[in-house]
């Protein structure tokens, strides 16, 4: 169970949030809404552990993720609205080293395997700088599908995906959370996932 | 799909450096290229005096091998800076200074192994005996592992600033000075037919020094950096 207690955040000299407490069971999703400069990907960040709250902690499974560590990464999976992905390294290159560096080793078929679900299967073997945003966007997207972190969180997951992606997005999400794996997803389209609470920043 | 170890992790982060190198191999190159001209340029501009060549032979190698390291050193971590995957590398159920000794490691098979190697064909130039160049490839195997240990440090905190490379020289290159004194000592003890083993039993010392301390660095400076 992840826990936020009394999180607050300034930037610069600006309060984005104060007092926010939230709490993420198994199954369950939240979805983070908020215009655009309200915080979302800084609440993300600090979820992640990459920054700190100005004020209160985060708590998974009753332990502040501080003490944690690298114990803590091993229960999550970051996508960033940057995904992360080489220009240089082809698809498969890619996806390989992200889930090696998030600590699942793919073995070549597989990964195909998992670029193929997000209708990668014909780009697999070109450089990432040949490919849209929107199928940049997709390795990320197997990236989650190889992984085997309790807990996704996920900087507007949806963006620039078609809707045939956006399908296999909602669908990838939903079977994390059936099998008792839990999401934060900053987005600015409805989600329409089962199961979730609203979480207005900026509101 | 398993659990990879950390030595898998390491072995992945390396090699991928490497393919990335290798696809980009113009950077490498053009570091390579400086080391050779700035080390060439000496003898033309001095002259034809194998006395006064040989006697700064070992400053201007080094030298010039300190400031080649200077131009790649904000590739270690500026590249994966700007495409996020340096906060993927952050979030690896690793500790963070292991993942930062592989990105180390990278860079000096990359950058630095190749000055290593051409370093004792410029020394020819300056009419340096076989000794001496052997002393020179030495030296340099000792001293560019702590050129790429401290100077990941200044790349780290440098991280996203404007500017980042004049910046990163400003702060590491002060930090290089003892490897230059021991390194370039080693290579003048030879010149003159003196004992280079202590110069380069100082040198090691540098790198061990320098091995314990900057990875544990550079991780807190990434840290803030990511911040």
């Amino acid at each position: 169970m992840l826990q936020a207690i009394n999180l607050g955040c300034v930037r610069g000299d600006r309060r984005l949030f104060e007092h926010l407490n939230f709490a993420l069971h198994p199954g369950e999703v939240i979805e983070l809404r908020g215009p655009n400069g309200t915080g979302k990907t800084s609440l993300l960040r600090i979820l992640c552990g990459l920054a700190s709250p100005a004020e209160g902690e985060i708590r998974w499974q009753e332990k502040n993720i501080r003490t944690l560590g690298e114990e803590y990464h091993s229960e999550i999976a970051y996508l960033a609205h940057q995904n992360g992905v080489k220009d240089e390294l082809t698809a498969i290159e890619n996806l390989r080293v992200s889930s090696a560096l998030s600590g699942t080793s793919l073995r070549r078929e597989q990964a195909k395997e998992k670029l193929a679900q997000l209708g990668l299967k014909d780009y697999w073997d070109l450089p990432a700088r040949l490919l849209s945003a929107g199928q940049r966007r997709r390795i990320g997207l197997a990236r989650l599908l190889a992984s085997t972190a309790a807990l996704w969180i996920l900087d507007e997951v949806l963006a620039s995906l078609d809707d045939a992606a956006v399908t296999v997005a909602r669908r990838v999400i939903t079977d994390h959370l059936s099998t008792g794996g839990m999401a934060i997803v900053a987005t600015h389209q409805e989600l329409a996932l089962p199961s979730s609470q609203r979480l207005d920043l900026g509101a | 799909m398993k659990r990879p170890s950390t030595l898998t992790m390491f072995s992945w982060l390396v090699r991928r450096d490497l393919i990335l190198a290798w696809r980009r191999r113009a950077d490498v190159l053009a570091t390579l290229f400086f080391f050779v001209i700035v080390v060439s340029l000496f003898p033309l501009g001095i002259g034809p005096e194998p006395q006064l060549l040989r006697a700064i032979a070992p400053g201007i190698v080094w030298v010039a091998a300190l400031l080649a390291s200077m131009l790649s050193l904000s590739r270690i971590f500026g590249n994966d800076y700007q495409d996020g995957t340096l906060e993927q590398i952050l979030l690896t159920p690793q500790p963070l200074f292991l993942v930062v000794l592989a990105k180390m490691f990278a860079h000096w098979l990359v950058s630095e192994i190749p000055l290593v190697l051409v370093a004792p064909l410029l020394g020819v130039q300056f009419g340096l005996s076989e000794n001496t160049l052997a002393t020179i490839t030495v030296s340099l195997l000792l001293g560019t592992p702590v050129l790429s240990l401290v100077g990941s440090v200044g790349a780290a905190l440098t991280l996203g600033l404007r500017a980042a490379n004049v910046l990163i020289a400003l702060l590491v290159l002060p930090l290089c000075i003892p490897a230059l004194i021991f390194g370039a000592g080693a290579v003048d003890a030879s010149v003159n037919g003196a004992a280079t083993q202590p110069w380069l039993l100082l040198l090691a010392a540098t790198l061990v020094v320098s091995f314990v301390f900057a990875p544990w660095a550079t991780s807190a400076a990434l840290r803030i950096s990511l911040e």
